[in-house]
């Protein structure tokens, strides 16, 4: 385990116990990211994707191995705050403005009144969001209210950013804007992202570690580092090297499902 | 105002069929006083006599309207036969009850939802508190609290109370765990503490759950109340009015009482109503 490994796992093995007999979740999976990558679970359903980045969360405990996360364990990483977390869907609270939602966490970590305040302005101005601070989600659109629950998982500054199929319910022209927009605010923030996609595009176009998994078991079977340059602008995905990568990525999930 | 016509036609209805069924009911008495004084009845006297009896059977609208008149308008509160003052009394301890029933209601929630054993053990008791028939238990819980030197308004708040509890505690229990497993990740993902998650999500989360129950509770309350008022004697109250006009016979003097009943239960409901929807409002949750 090298000192820049943010999150390292080894041999890990998670197994539900169900009345159909025991399911493999995670078998055999081994992985560091190192500070500051942008890495991408990519997968069909059931291969683990989201159950691998709920072991870092610490909302899933593992059955065998062991995994890290800053370190320490995801549980020691979880009370310390380490990692933001975006889920599918926005989860913003109906009844806090959007300001108050970006609070939330803020309110439960004890922060005092004027730190929130200027937290809640940068964060929303990095998801270009500034100015809706009091408007309530309803006001919003989709892809504006998984912004703000981006802004929400920045705004107490983990290192870590998990992302679960953050834009995975969003049509295609504001998933490519938020896609834009998700990089440029990588640039800036310098987190270590982990971001779990079933688009092969967006995984591609996102990340600088492609980690490629199959179901039954759940494991992984290829990790692919990105040639792409860090500067990435829309159009990089008709270059001959995002086709190549995409490629890759394409024949791993195809022999994922041949042995299946 | 698209309402208001549908309902003028129902209350029309329902009048229609109230005068009609007083004069079925109320003409074999009329027909008695005429045989016993010799009179022939034409339909006119008939009508004109179902509709005027001093303690019929079904007293008509006008007559239970002119009996609330006069025991609300022309008697001041403080008298004894001001319905007024009967309502009071039933209200005070009806909104005592009610307040009782709620924070025992939330307070059973919350106990169901974050300890286990109380998961297991408490809500067949609460459903069995409910089965039994509260007219058979009314009596018992004032005589038991009065011979400990409870009386008044406490003993029937208490009634109120072991009504109103019940749709409290099954509402909330629902109410509190209304969040999905994805909102209690969250909180788990910021080590949110058992009570701020209670107080920033669970509560909110339950509000619409809890104002339904409201709503019935209120109404379980007046209840309530009148049940506890039948076995004391018949003291003040619209049940004591209710006993008293079943004691001498004053079925408008019951009517009255019913009718000021209904209203009341009408109001409270439509207090919570209001209440239910200025607050989900605000919270972006109506």
């Amino acid at each position: 385990m090298s000192n820049s490994s943010v999150i390292s796992a080894s041999n890990l093995d998670l197994t539900f116990q169900t009345n159909d007999g025991p399911v493999h979740a995670l078998k055999d999976v081994s992985l560091e990211v190192g500070k500051g990558e942008f890495v991408s679970f990519i997968g069909p359903s059931g291969c683990g994707k989201t159950t691998f980045l709920r072991c870092m969360a610490d909302l899933e405990h593992p059955t065998g191995g062991t995994i890290t996360v800053n370190g320490v364990s995801p549980e020691k990483a979880r009370m310390a705050r380490a990692y933001g977390y975006v889920f599918q869907a926005a989860g913003l609270y109906p009844w806090r403005t959007i300001g108050g939602n970006i609070r939330l966490p803020l309110e439960i970590m004890g922060y005092d009144r004027a730190d929130m305040d200027a937290r809640v302005a940068r964060v929303l101005e990095l998801v270009e969001l500034s100015g809706f601070e009091k408007k309530f989600p309803w006001q919003l659109s989709g892809g504006m209210q998984q912004r703000a629950s981006i802004a929400r998982a920045l705004s107490f500054d983990a290192d870590i950013l998990l992302m679960d199929e953050p834009f995975g319910a969003l049509d295609e022209i504001v998933r490519d804007h938020l896609n834009e927009q998700l990089l440029q605010l990588w640039a800036r923030t310098e987190k270590t992202i982990a971001f779990v996609t079933h688009s092969i595009p967006e995984a591609v176009y996102l990340s600088t570690k492609i980690v490629v998994m199959s179901p039954r078991p759940g494991r992984i079977t290829d990790v692919i580092e990105s040639p792409l340059p860090k500067d990435r602008p829309l159009d990089i995905r008709d270059s001959t090297e995002f086709l190549e990568v995409a490629h890759r990525v394409r024949e791993g999930l195809r022999a994922g499902h041949i042995d299946d | 105002m698209r309402s208001v016509i549908p309902v003028l036609t129902v209350v029309l209805g329902i009048f229609l069929l109230w005068y009609a069924a007083a004069i079925w009911l109320n003409a074999p008495w009329a027909y008695d006083k005429a045989t016993r004084s010799g009179e022939v009845l034409t339909t006119q006297t008939l009508v004109a006599d179902t509709w005027s009896q001093e303690k019929p059977k079904l007293p008509a609208p006008h007559q239970v309207g002119a009996e609330i008149w006069k025991t609300t308008v022309e008697k001041k509160i403080t008298s004894k036969r001001s319905l007024i003052y009967h309502s009071w009394v039933t209200l005070s301890a009806t909104l005592l009850g009610f307040g009782l029933g709620t924070g025992l209601g939330i307070a059973l929630a919350v106990g169901i939802v974050y300890n286990r054993t109380m998961d297991m053990s408490v809500m067949p008791w609460v459903i069995a508190s409910q089965t039994i028939p509260i007219l058979a238990i009314a009596p018992m819980i004032i005589v038991v609290l009065n011979a400990v030197g409870i009386s008044g308004l406490l003993p029937k708040a208490m009634i109120s109370m072991y009504l109103s509890f019940f749709p409290v505690v099954v509402g909330m229990v629902k109410g509190l765990r209304s969040p999905d497993a994805m909102q209690l990740d969250q909180m788990r993902t910021w080590n949110a503490s058992a009570s701020q998650t209670f107080w920033r999500l669970r509560l909110p989360s339950s509000m619409p759950y809890l104002f339904t129950s409201l709503k019935i509770a209120m109404a379980a309350s007046l209840v309530g109340a009148i049940v506890g008022e039948l076995p004391t004697g018949a003291v003040a109250g619209l049940g004591a009015r209710l006993l008293a006009g079943s004691y001498y016979g004053q079925t408008i003097q019951i009517w009255s009482a019913l009718l000021m009943a209904a209203a009341l239960a009408a109001l409270l409901v439509g207090i919570i109503g209001l209440i239910q929807r200025v607050t989900l409002r605000r919270m972006g949750m109506a």
